[in-house]
C-alpha cells in the first residue's frame, strides 16, 4: 500500500505523533533553547550564549567528576554484566538439571524497580560494612562497587536470557560439524560459541552501555551521591543542579545537553564497532 | 565418558543451586528484617528474629500508615495498565501504517521516534514537567499522554520491524474484497501481530511500573506511585524508620514477584523477542 487517503493517514498516526509532540519534541527543542538561557521558571528565561556551557565546568567540580565516575562505571559494569551473564547462559545451556527453574531465580531481579533494589542491597552492604565501623558513605569506593553490584545483580538475568537464545540458535550441524572434526570443549567454546553469539553480543553491550550511562534510580537510592557528591553519576548530578541548586537551571539544562550528545556519541561508536565483529555461519 | 559427563553436570547444578540461593539473600534478608524492630535491623541485619526483636506485622502496620501503600499501589496499577494499553494500541496502529505508506512525513517520523530512544531522560525533564503541567496532564489520568510519548519510540520500532515481515498481500486482499484502512488493521493485520502485542506490553510494563522520575517531576506531590512511595520513606519527615521501609519494600516486591511467576514463559519470551527486534 503506497497511499491512504489523508483522513486515514491521521487516524492512525495522530494520537501517537501528539503525544510524542507533547512529552518529547517540544519538550526537547524548549530545553535545547533554554540551555542558552538563565531562567528560575520557563517565563523568566534570557539569552545568555554560552555562558551555561561554561558554567557547568567552571563553578565547581561536580558534573566533570560526575563524567570520570560515569565513565569509569560504565566500563566496569559493561565489562562484568557480559562475562556473567555470558558464563551463566553457556552454563545453562548445557544439560543441567532444574535448568529452567534455576534461570527464573536469575532473571527475577530483573523485574524489581532500581529505587527498592537500591534499598534492598543497601541494607545488605551496609550491614556487612557495619561490622568494620562504617557505611556506603564512608568512601566512594564502596558507592562504586555497591553500585556495580546492584546493577550486575539486575542486569546480568536479562542479558543471560538474550545469550542463552542466541547460543540455542546456533545451528545443530555447525556443532556437530566441530565435533567431527574432533573440537574440544575450549575449541567449542572460543571458535564456535562466541562468534556466532556476536549478535547477542552487540544487543547486550547496546543495552547495558546505554543502561550504565543513564543509571539514575540506583544510584538515588544506594548512595543518592553520598558522600558529598562524590558518587553522583551524570544523571543523579543533573537532577541536583536542576532541583538542589538555586539559580543553576540554565546550567542544569546545559549539563543535560551535553549528556545526550556524549551518550548519543557513545552509542553510536559502539554500534559502529561491534557490528563489524559479527559473522555469519 | 557418559558416567563422567554425569558427574560434571551434577557438579555444575550444585554450583549453580548456590549461586541461585545467593542471588536470593538480598531478598529474603530484606523479608526476615522487616518482622524485627526498628532498631535492631542496621546494626545486626544478618540476625535472626528472636524473641526480643520480632514485632510481627508492627512494621507494616507503620509503613502502610506512613505511606499510604494501598493507594501507592492503586496508582501504579491504574497508570501501567491503561498506559501500557494506550501504548499498544495507538503505536501498532502507527507503526502499521507508517511501514505502509512510504513518503517522506512516514520516515521523518519514523527516525525521529528512534532519535528518542537515544535521548536521556534528563535532556526533557524539567521541560517536560513543566508542559505537563501547563497542558494539565500531572494527574494519573493525564500521565497516560506522556507515557504514550516516551514509549512510543521503542513500540514503534519493535512493531515496525515485525510489521515488514508481514506478507503485504494479505492486506491487499482485504481491501480488494472492500476494506478500508481501519477495517483492514483491525480485522487482518491485528490478530496477525498478537504475539507482538505480548512482547510490547511486556516490556512497557516492565518500565512504566517501576519508573520513578517522571511520575516524581509530574505528579509526584499529590499522587505517589509504589516507587515514590518507598523514596518517600527515606526522606521523610522526622527519623527514618528502618522498619517500616523494610516492610514496604516487601510489599513492593510481592507484586512483581507474583506477576512474573504467572506470565514468566511471556516475560523472557518477551524480553528476547524485544532484544532481538531492538
Amino acid at each position: 500500500m503506497q497511499k491512504m487517503p489523508k483522513r486515514y493517514y491521521a487516524f492512525f498516526t495522530l494520537p501517537t505523533a501528539i503525544a510524542f509532540a507533547i512529552s518529547f519534541i517540544i519538550p526537547f527543542i524548549f530545553g535545547l533553547y533554554l540551555s542558552f538561557t538563565k531562567f528560575t521558571t520557563v517565563t523568566d528565561s534570557t539569552w545568555v550564549g554560552f555562558q551555561n556551557y561554561v558554567r557547568a565546568f567552571t563553578d565547581d567540580q561536580n558534573f566533570i567528576n560526575a563524567g570520570l565516575f560515569t565513565i569509569e562505571f560504565a566500563v566496569v559494569s559493561v565489562i562484568l554484566i557480559n562475562i556473567v551473564a555470558f558464563a551463566l547462559a553457556y552454563l545453562l545451556t548445557r544439560p543441567v538439571r532444574a535448568r529452567n527453574a534455576l534461570r527464573t531465580v536469575f532473571f527475577m531481579p530483573n523485574l524489581i524497580g532500581g529505587i527498592v533494589l537500591g534499598y534492598v542491597w543497601l541494607l545488605l552492604i551496609n550491614g556487612v560494612l557495619i561490622n568494620f565501623g562504617f557505611d556506603i558513605t564512608y568512601d566512594p569506593k564502596y558507592g562504586f562497587w555497591g553500585l556495580i553490584l546492584v546493577t550486575n545483580w539486575q542486569m546480568a538475568g536479562y542479558m543471560m536470557v538474550i545469550y542463552i537464545a542466541a547460543i540455542l540458535a546456533i545451528s545443530s550441524e555447525v556443532v556437530e560439524a566441530a565435533k567431527i572434526d574432533g573440537a574440544n570443549a575450549w575449541q567449542m567454546l572460543s571458535r564456535i560459541t562466541i562468534p556466532l553469539v556476536m549478535p547477542a553480543f552487540t544487543i547486550c553491550t547496546f543495552l547495558t552501555v546505554s543502561n550504565s550511562f543513564k543509571l539514575f534510580d540506583q544510584n538515588l537510592s544506594l548512595t543518592a551521591g553520598a558522600p558529598g557528591r562524590a558518587t553522583a553519576m551524570l544523571a543523579l548530578d543533573i537532577f541536583y543542579t536542576f532541583y538542589g541548586q538555586n539559580g543553576y537551571e540554565g546550567v542544569g539544562q546545559a549539563k543535560a545537553v551535553m549528556f545526550f550528545l556524549f551518550v548519543s556519541a557513545i552509542v553510536l561508536l559502539q554500534l559502529r564497532a561491534s557490528r563489524s565483529r559479527e559473522v555469519e555461519a | 565418558m557418559e558416567a563422567q559427563n554425569r558427574a560434571r553436570n551434577n557438579i555444575l547444578f550444585v554450583c549453580l543451586t548456590a549461586i541461585a540461593v545467593l542471588y536470593m539473600v538480598p531478598l529474603l534478608l530484606v523479608l526476615m528484617n522487616s518482622f524485627k524492630g526498628r532498631f535492631f535491623i542496621s546494626d545486626t541485619p544478618f540476625a535472626l528474629p528472636n524473641a526480643q526483636t520480632w514485632v510481627g506485622l508492627q512494621n507494616y502496620v507503620t509503613g502502610i500508615a506512613k505511606t499510604g501503600f494501598p493507594l501507592a499501589f492503586a496508582y501504579s496499577l491504574f497508570i501501567t495498565v491503561f498506559s501500557v494499553m494506550t501504548i499498544v494500541l495507538f503505536t501498532s496502529m502507527t507503526a502499521w501504517c507508517i511501514t505502509r505508506v512510504r513518503s517522506r512525513l512516514s520516515s521523518a517520523f519514523y527516525y525521529l521516534l528512534v532519535f528518542s530512544m537515544i535521548v536521556p531522560f534528563q535532556m526533557v525533564m524539567f521541560t517536560m514537567s513543566k508542559v505537563a503541567n501547563v497542558l494539565h496532564l500531572d494527574n494519573p489520568v493525564g500521565i497516560i499522554v506522556l507515557y504514550l510519548g516516551f514509549g512510543a519510540g521503542l513500540s514503534v520500532f519493535i512493531f515496525s520491524g515485525f510489521v515488514k515481515s508481514i506478507p503485504i498481500e494479505i492486506e491487499e486482499a482485504a481491501t480488494i474484497d472492500g476494506c478500508n484502512p481501519i477495517q483492514t488493521f483491525f480485522l487482518v493485520v491485528f490478530p496477525v501481530l498478537r504475539p507482538i502485542y505480548i512482547t510490547v506490553a511486556i516490556l512497557n510494563t516492565m518500565w512504566i511500573w517501576n519508573d520513578y522520575l517522571l511520575p516524581y517531576l509530574t505528579i509526584g506531590s499529590n499522587y505517589k506511585t509504589i516507587p515514590i512511595a518507598v523514596q518517600y520513606l527515606q526522606g521523610g519527615y522526622g527519623s527514618r524508620d528502618i522498619g517500616a521501609m523494610m516492610a514496604m519494600l516487601v510489599l513492593a516486591i510481592i507484586p512483581i514477584v507474583i506477576f512474573y511467576l504467572f506470565l514468566q514463559k511471556y516475560i523472557i519470551e518477551g524480553v528476547v523477542a524485544g532484544a532481538v527486534k531492538g
